[in-house]
């Protein structure tokens, strides 16, 4: 692999950082139009009811309204995954969650329309609601949703891989817990916003904050029951996303309805109260976590049961589950795995995919029963996990691909960075020190609708001056992916990443791009544009030779020039080039894509988790515990992270300080719960989050082992390095004060509870102590790839790596 | 019930005639065109908004124009532009302190109110004067540091060259 890098691994400043520090950046809700109409959602006041009627006459009298809209004016389901679609553009039967959206007006400015909204008259049949997985498990009558046939039940998986029972035979030593994860949201500081305007031929633009155009796209052409080629979807500058935009809205839907139908611009923006209710954050997870380990802390087998709680859609949920019972595999050994775990339907603003995807929750549970059980072993945390890590080009038991595997160096490091080891015996009391670890993919293996297509297409076209474009559907939600495209097509053609203009997240512009979710865009869209840049790349290395004599091999691209690197008088710059190359091949325009390689296991549901690669972290935090007030002070976190090859040093540190952040907001603070019907605390003054005051110093560790299929040995970075965090901390909360909170976050009040238990002579636990009852399926049994019919070999047999067609 | 109000936004004035009821945020964006401005939350609770009047940080979604009429109101369009940035802007740009980007006009703003009254702060001045200003993508640190960076430009002139009192720190002269 090429070493000598000219822009690859230093600081490189955004390629729209300018923008965004002078104003200049446009975000959807910075967009207008002459003569632009705004539209505002008649959001439900009810948990669950049925719509008797809605009566729009005054709304449709009131001045200044120009339109309205009732679900059943357009009826044709949608939702991000096909095996869920149940979602309409407008409820039109019955509401499920308070702020679900049934109508919608349309009026000359937003005032107008929101004084119009409290005119609609609906007449609703009040349900039962389902207000927790408890309540959503009695049986019902009325459930949520008809489809799935099984009562409230959005999903239900029962996976087995070895067989447990004989697992735990062998164990010396067996540990059970119950865990609980709270739910909490995005809260990205940009509100969602839509707007949608038709030209003369009825041609639609949709800009919206979406991370996802492409399924934005289909859902659209779908839903309107118009061509995909009369739609164009761009999402403009985003102003955060962390999976809360990475879907297909009603108010997306709606808003472009409406456009088509009065001919006219439309503008939503949503209010933050809005977004609250929008969702799709944090599934609140119940957790069963059975763990056998041997006298040496070999794990011998894991049986994990949840309940997950979905709010009322199912979102990504399906993924969401399975992920859920996956991924534990991908870092530890484990010969023999069970996974039983159930989504329920209940009337809450939908739950959805946020940093770390249905993962961050059985982590936080394995990480914190490993503590334990070291704890019992009298092993220190981290030789427990080193007994049982997986080893790079290994299989797992439940068929997961391991290639490019550095977390033994990142536990190495973050331990001695930090002094973990020495320090959790000799801190002073109230000051404690936490580990954990963990892995995330580097984008989702299969796509969100079956196609055997790419997943990632990237175009790079240079015009007559030298200038070079490159096309990407994905979408800069604020991770860098347009600077991360124009950095990698830099390194090949020998410029500078500011020399490179990236278009991005335009579906009428760009080849598809799947969207910025699962960790994928550096990776997957990034080896597009690679493969791209090297052909675009090859005709002007050929062009040159042939004009300077010199063999092929002898061309190199450096600093704005292409040269014979034997002889530095046989130079041409960069645009004398490409126009011997335009003269030479024709017009210079590439287009490079990227499709993951087949690796779904030989059983139904085994589409989920499988990726090209995956990242691993370790995290070490040092914590000051107020025994008296139960208040965490986080001095310190020390995060190592298996990131294949840094490409751009500011970006990386910022994913790595992102995911800190949110992980401490989560561990410590952030809580989307109801009271009664209705959000708690809808608000970004209730919905406490980390300021900067809360922010401690952190100490970011890369760990490069280059990845052989990664952009130039890259892996991902924007959602891994969170998934360690929330473990670590209420590790060290343990270490500093000999409590366990079993459940996130992990307030004050209670670490208060959990000290008083200990102060009577209880264990000093904080957590769950009963779970719903609920009879699982029998699960499905599944040989690992070891057993018959796959071959007899040694357990995680060796796989031999792939090698990039980029290296 | 519409008034006529007189604002100086980043040294121009306007004459404006509004809705009373009307946010300085909305002025801002919706009659003076200026989007820099962010809104986050409507409440006063994020700091997305933020603008200087006479040289303090207020937030403008809960902020009535009527009550900063006469006084000097500068939003981030005026704080320096794309060929003659503020050392802050450049600061956080080279440092990656602006992610999603959405928090940082009111990041900026905020700081430069901080510069102005203190040189060289230290670096819980600097969390301090920023705990009303949420981020959700940087985990703050880079912002810190870009800060720190600025100011050590800005006390050794490194930002214009001017030296002394000839150096406005990017501001636009009135």
């Amino acid at each position: 692999m090429k070493e000598n890098f000219q822009v690859i691994g230093k600081s490189h400043p955004r390629v729209e950082g300018m923008s965004k520090a002078t104003g200049t950046a446009q975000y959807t809700a910075d967009i207008s139009f002459p003569n632009m109409l705004f539209c505002k959602l008649l959001r439900s006041p009810h948990a669950h009811a049925r719509i008797i009627s809605i009566d729009s006459r005054a709304v449709q009298a009131h001045p200044g309204v120009l339109d309205i809209m009732t679900g059943t004016e357009l009826t044709k389901s949608f939702g991000v995954l096909p095996v869920s679609k149940d979602e309409h553009a407008l409820a039109y039967d019955k509401v499920r969650y308070v702020g679900d959206p049934l109508a919608a007006v349309v009026a000359v400015d937003e005032a107008t329309a929101e004084a119009a909204l409290a005119l609609f008259k609906v007449e609703y049949e009040i349900l039962p609601s389902f207000m927790s997985v408890e309540e959503a498990l009695q049986p019902t009558e009325d459930p949520i949703h008809t489809y799935t046939r099984r009562g409230n039940i959005s999903k239900e998986v029962n996976l087995e891989f070895g067989d447990v029972e004989s697992g735990f035979a062998q164990a010396d030593h067996i540990r059970e817990d119950l865990f609980y994860y709270g739910a909490s949201t995005h809260m990205a500081m940009e509100e969602h916003a839509t707007i949608a305007t038709t030209d003369d031929q009825g041609y639609l633009t949709v800009y919206s904050s979406t991370q996802t155009p492409h399924y934005l796209h289909k859902a659209m052409a779908d839903v309107l029951g118009k061509p995909a080629a009369h739609i164009r979807i761009i999402a403009p500058t985003l102003g955060g996303g962390f999976g809360g935009k990475s879907e297909p809205f009603s108010h997306e839907l709606v808003v472009a309805y409406l456009a088509c139908k009065t001919g006219r611009t439309i503008k939503y923006v949503a209010t933050r109260e809005e977004v609250f209710y929008i969702h799709r954050g944090r599934h609140a997870v119940l957790m069963r976590l059975k763990t056998g380990v041997r006298k040496d802390g070999t794990i011998t087998a894991m049986q994990y049961t949840n309940f997950v709680d979905g709010g009322g859609h199912a979102s990504f949920g399906v993924a969401t589950l399975f992920y859920t019972g996956i991924m534990a595999t991908t870092t530890y050994k484990i010969p023999h795995y069970k996974f039983d775990g159930v989504r329920m339907f209940t009337n809450k603003p939908p739950a959805g995919p946020k940093r770390g995807h249905g993962t961050p929750q059985p982590r936080f549970a394995l990480e914190l029963q490993l503590d334990k059980i070291a704890e019992e072993l009298g092993m220190s945390p981290i030789d427990l996990r080193m007994v049982n890590i997986v080893s790079p080009n290994s299989i797992t038991a439940n068929h997961l691909r391991i290639t490019s595997c550095a977390i033994a160096e990142c536990i190495r490091r973050v331990d001695s960075a930090s002094g973990f080891s020495e320090k959790r015996s000799s801190l002073p009391p109230g000051k404690g020190i936490g580990f954990a670890m963990s892995s995330y993919l580097c984008g989702a293996g299969l796509p969100l609708y079956h196609n055997p297509l790419d997943h990632s297409q990237v175009m790079v076209r240079i015009d007559r001056s030298g200038g070079v474009t490159v096309y990407t559907g994905s979408t800069d939600i604020g991770q860098g992916s347009r600077s991360i495209h124009a950095l990698l097509v830099a390194e090949i053609l020998g410029l500078q990443q500011e020399d490179i203009f990236t278009i991005s997240a335009d579906t009428a512009l760009t080849p598809v791009d799947l969207g910025s979710y699962s960790s994928r865009v550096t990776f997957m869209s990034g080896n597009a544009a690679i493969k791209a840049a090297r052909e675009l790349r090859g005709f002007i290395a050929e062009a040159v030779a042939k004009k300077l004599e010199t063999p092929l091999k002898d061309i190199i691209f450096h600093n704005g020039q292409v040269m014979d690197r034997n002889n530095p008088g046989k130079t041409v710059t960069f645009p004398e080039a490409c126009t011997l190359a335009e003269d030479h091949a024709g017009p210079l325009v590439t287009v490079g894509g990227y499709k993951p390689p087949e690796l779904a296991g030989p059983f139904k549901g085994s589409g989920v988790g499988i990726s090209p690669a995956y990242s691993y972290s370790a995290a070490v935090i040092q914590v000051d515990c107020d025994a008296e007030t139960g208040l965490v002070t986080v001095e310190k976190v020390w995060i190592a992270h298996d990131i294949g090859r840094v490409l751009s040093l500011e970006n990386a540190l910022g994913q790595i300080h992102g995911s800190v952040y949110m992980g401490l907001g989560e561990a410590l603070m952030e809580e989307q719960v109801t009271r009664g019907i209705l959000l708690k605390a809808p608000s970004v003054l209730d919905y406490k989050t980390p300021t900067s005051l809360d922010m401690p110093p952190v100490e970011s560790i890369f760990v490069e082992e280059p990845d052989a299929a990664g952009p130039f040995g890259a892996k991902e970075m924007g959602q891994g390095p969170i998934l360690s965090v929330m473990p670590a901390l209420v590790n060290a909360i343990h270490n500093a004060l000999g409590v366990r909170i079993d459940e996130l976050p992990a307030t004050p009040e209670k670490i208060l509870k959990a000290l008083e238990d200990k102060a009577k002579g209880g264990s000093g636990r904080y957590g769950k102590t009963t779970e719903p009852s609920f009879q699982f399926s029998k699960p499905r049994k599944v040989a690992r790839p070891w057993d018959s019919p796959y071959g007899e070999q040694e357990p995680y047999v060796k796989w031999q790596p792939e090698q990039s067609e980029v290296a | 019930m519409k008034t006529v109000i007189k604002l100086n936004v980043n040294n121009v004035e306007h004459e404006l005639f509004v809705p009373l009821h009307k946010t300085l945020l909305e002025v801002i964006r919706e009659d003076l065109g200026l989007t820099g401005t962010k809104h986050g939350c409507e409440l006063g609770e994020c700091g997305a908004c933020t603008v200087l009047v006479d040289g303090v940080p207020l937030l403008s979604c809960i902020t009535m124009p009527v009550d900063v009429q006469g006084k000097k109101i500068l939003t981030i369009e005026g704080m320096g532009s794309m060929s003659k940035p503020h050392p802050l802007q450049t600061s956080f740009t080279e440092l990656g302190a602006a992610q999603c980007g959405y928090c940082t006009p009111g990041m900026l703003l905020t700081s430069k109110a901080l510069l102005d009254k203190k040189a060289a702060p230290s670096r819980d001045e600097i969390k301090a004067a920023l705990s009303g200003n949420i981020c959700r993508c940087t985990g703050y640190l880079k912002i810190f540091d870009a800060v720190e960076l600025a100011a050590r430009r800005m006390h050794d002139h490194d930002c214009c060259g001017a030296g002394g009192s000839a150096c406005h720190g990017g501001e636009v002269p009135a």
